[in-house]
């Protein structure tokens, strides 16, 4: 008998405590695959958010440190200035990244901070129960918009990869989705390439993971991810959103 | 002696704070006590600046100088708000180019250096301080003199080494008068 | 000629720091403490270090917060709102027991309140500042030589009880100059297997966090960490005595206040009076076996402040009540003068001869 399926081995023996339909899990593994598939575990340092993935220390295998809420991309500055040699990834939600944490999220960028953040969207703050978020879509029903998102009392959802796009500092912004088999293989692709881009000292690179929260938005899993496809990516369209050195390689060929 | 307390004081740009750098490393070289402690914050920036010098054979406890037995007023504003807190006996130092009246104290002594004027004739523009700092070391011998040059290489930053000979020439005129 | 050099206080804060070791700073801008990041910025380029202009003071102690779980000496510094800003990463930091050293000068609150000298920040100093159980421990130079010699023993005392330690300045320590002289330093050999460094996969993860979701659990870390701090109490309590043998009045004063009121005990004992002064060095721990001893003898105390009145609560506990405890105050950013305190001492040689 061979082995044909396993357990990154950057993942530890720690039950998730993750909703059933939600995709952190998923999310996690690409994670603990691309850094298998790089073979950084033994050098690698996560920092963990404020939010549902606050344990995420338990569940991966390298060295990991929790951040309080939003500080998570000044902390990996603290660890990568400390330990240039070492790969310093974190991994926030979009409350944590885009409200709380928003201006050391966009200073960490504006530096080319070479450190990896994953960024998981799913428009909903899930620990505390299904609050509005950042990036909860207009008219969205909430605990806290429970007549849904009014654009003109809460303002408009925060769309991040356009947003540091503006920026001159940052090496690599993707946003990618994990509701289909063939997203998951491009999410897959652009998270190891966030972690290629810090081993080539390349420069801050930014994996927004469209994600869903069947528990907070009241959907049974199936409803949730086909939900994805229809409210949240027209929203938040896939894409790179900035890719710095692809763009000076096509500078130089033309 | 004890101890020698001394503020100078003036607008913002009349190298206060640097006179008072110059005669506390002067104080330092003769192995005494010094503390040397400027107004800070908007101040700084154009308005009055001064500092508080304090030159001692002991170790020196505030170095707030309240009561100064040396008042350096470079211009009349200075002098206004000080002149009354002058110690008994101390030692009154006017800039009598910026400065049109005397002193209303009769137990002190004044000394009128027209150091602005000497200044630019000299062509030591800017260093009407280092020449009333030369007055000031003539006339007040507790402070010693041994320490003039060491003490200005000290506060003469690298960058600045240029300055160093126009400094002084100025303390030396200003000793001279 | 002496081999001192004369150094604002500020900048032998950062010296000193650079001298023990420790090779990153975060900051952002504050009067009046920016002296300590203008010389960071200045010498760390120049020995491979790191100086940092944070976002913020949130995002300076968070950085520090990341370079201290990586088991390097590294600080912050700022002043008394942004310290506000700093505390709950502070409390983080004592909750992951980590070392770091945090420099407050102060400045005159509360609010956005001034830029003169203040010492109102007692409070905050020394019951931890932030949310939850936890102490830092709290040096209080009285001179350029001791913020330089503080800083040497700041980052010494994080190491071996991994713990945050605050230097609670003020403006006038911090803009004063003072001869000073660096001292021969050799930091202690401390093992920091704890730090995450990557496990090379030799080890299980480490894992630095406060998050304990288990009340019983949590329990255990907080006493835990006191019998450390009973420790720290035991050991690490600083104090100067001055002329407290025969004195019946007793000065409670650190920092300028003490430097301040040095000149009126002077003044007292010329006039006959048996006055003396203990001057906290660790406000946390408050050194109250000094104060104790103390109030054998003394008849009252006097807590000279520039403060509504912080420090008082602690000389007051030290002596129990035994004794009257004074204040004599200025706050806002105003110093008292010798000649205040002078006027209180005599005020209170007064009252007890008349009794």
């Amino acid at each position: 008998m061979s082995i044909v399926f396993e357990k990154p081995h950057a993942l530890t023996d720690a039950a998730l405590h993750y909703c059933p339909g939600c995709t952190h899990g998923i999310i996690h593994r690409l994670v603990a695959e691309a850094i298998d598939d790089l073979k950084i575990e033994g050098k690698t340092v996560g920092v963990a958010p404020v939010g549902c993935a606050v344990m995420a220390y338990n569940y991966f295998a390298c060295d990991m440190v929790e951040a309080a809420h939003g500080r998570a991309p000044a902390v990996a500055t603290g660890l990568k200035r400390a330990m240039p040699d070492n790969i310093i990834f974190t991994y926030q939600g979009d409350g944590d990244l885009a409200s709380i944490g928003m201006a050391e999220t966009v200073h960490a960028a504006t530096r080319n901070e070479n450190i990896t953040v994953i960024f998981v969207n799913n428009a909903i703050y899930g620990m505390t129960g299904g609050q509005m978020a950042p990036t909860s879509l207009p008219g969205q029903v909430t605990q806290t918009s429970p007549y849904g998102r009014d654009v003109n009392v809460c303002g408009y959802p925060i769309k991040i990869c356009e947003l540091l796009s503006n920026l001159d500092g940052p090496e690599y912004l993707e946003r990618v989705a994990v509701n289909n088999v063939k997203n998951v293989k491009n999410a897959k692709r652009a998270i190891k390439k966030a972690f290629e881009n810090q081993i080539n000292k390349k420069g801050f690179s930014l994996i927004e993971v469209i994600s869903s929260c069947p528990t907070n938005w009241g959907m049974t899993p199936d409803q949730a991810l086909a939900w994805i496809d229809e409210k949240m990516i027209p929203y938040y369209p896939l894409g790179v959103y900035k890719d710095k050195s692809a763009q000076k390689d096509s500078e130089v060929k033309a | 002696m004890g101890t020698t307390q001394i503020l100078i004081a003036g607008f913002g740009g009349q190298g206060v704070l640097f006179a008072g750098k110059f005669l506390a490393y002067m104080g330092l070289m003769e192995d005494k006590q010094v503390s040397w402690l400027p107004s800070y914050g908007p101040e700084m920036r154009g308005g009055t600046a001064n500092c508080s010098v304090i030159i001692s054979d002991e170790s020196i406890g505030s170095p707030i100088v309240s009561a100064p037995d040396i008042l350096i007023a470079m211009n009349l504003p200075s002098l206004d708000k000080y002149e009354s807190s002058v110690a008994s006996g101390g030692m009154i130092f006017i800039d009598g180019t910026l400065i049109s009246r005397g002193i209303e104290r009769n137990d002190v002594k004044m000394h009128n250096i027209d150091a602005t004027k000497l200044a630019s004739q000299n062509g030591y523009s800017g260093l009407s301080n280092m020449i009333i700092m030369g007055k000031v070391i003539k006339e007040c011998p507790a402070l010693g003199n041994a320490y003039v040059e060491a003490a200005l290489s000290k506060v003469v930053s690298e960058r600045h080494r240029n300055l160093y000979d126009s400094n002084l020439a100025a303390v030396t005129l200003g000793y001279n008068i | 000629m002496t081999d001192k050099v004369l150094m604002k206080g500020n900048e032998a804060i950062a010296e000193a720091a650079i001298q023990a070791g420790c090779r990153f700073y975060f900051g952002y801008p504050i009067t009046p403490q920016t002296e300590i990041a203008a010389y960071m910025a200045k010498r760390m380029p120049k020995i491979s270090g790191t100086f940092l202009q944070a976002e913020s003071e949130i995002a300076a102690i968070n950085m520090v917060y990341g370079v201290a779980s990586a088991g390097k000496r590294v600080m912050t510094s700022s002043s008394s709102p942004g310290i506000s800003l700093k505390s709950e990463g502070i409390s983080y930091i004592a909750g992951c027991d980590l070392p770091a050293l945090i420099v407050n000068v102060q400045r005159g609150g509360p609010g956005l309140g001034g830029i003169q000298p203040s010492q109102s920040d007692y409070f905050q100093a020394t019951r931890g500042g932030g949310h939850g159980d936890y102490h830092v421990i709290a040096l209080a130079p009285a001179s350029v030589q001791e913020m330089a010699d503080l800083t040497f023993k700041g980052f010494d005392l994080a190491d071996i009880y991994r713990t945050p330690v605050m230097i609670l300045a003020d403006g006038t320590m911090g803009q004063m100059m003072e001869p000073v002289k660096m001292k021969d330093y050799t930091p202690p050999d401390i093992n920091k297997d704890w730090a995450v460094t990557g496990t090379k996969m030799m080890r299980e993860h480490n894992i630095i966090n406060s998050l304990c979701l288990d009340p019983e659990s949590l329990e255990i870390s907080n006493f835990k960490r006191y019998e450390k701090y009973k420790t720290i109490c035991e050991k690490e309590a600083m104090c100067e005595e001055y002329l407290t043998n025969d004195a019946d009045i007793v000065i409670a004063a650190f920092g300028i206040a003490a430097r301040v009121s040095k000149n009126a005990v002077n003044e007292a004992r010329a006039n006959g009076l048996k006055v003396g002064m203990i001057r906290p060095i660790t406000l946390w721990p408050f050194p109250k076996d000094a104060f104790e001893r103390a109030a054998e003898k003394a008849k009252a105390f006097i807590s000279v402040e520039l403060s509504m009145g912080q420090m008082i609560e602690d000389v007051s506990l030290a002596v129990r009540c035994r004794k009257p405890v004074y204040l004599c105050n200025r706050a806002g950013g105003m110093i008292p003068s010798p000649e205040q305190v002078l006027a209180k001492i005599n005020e209170i040689a007064n009252m007890s001869n008349s009794k």
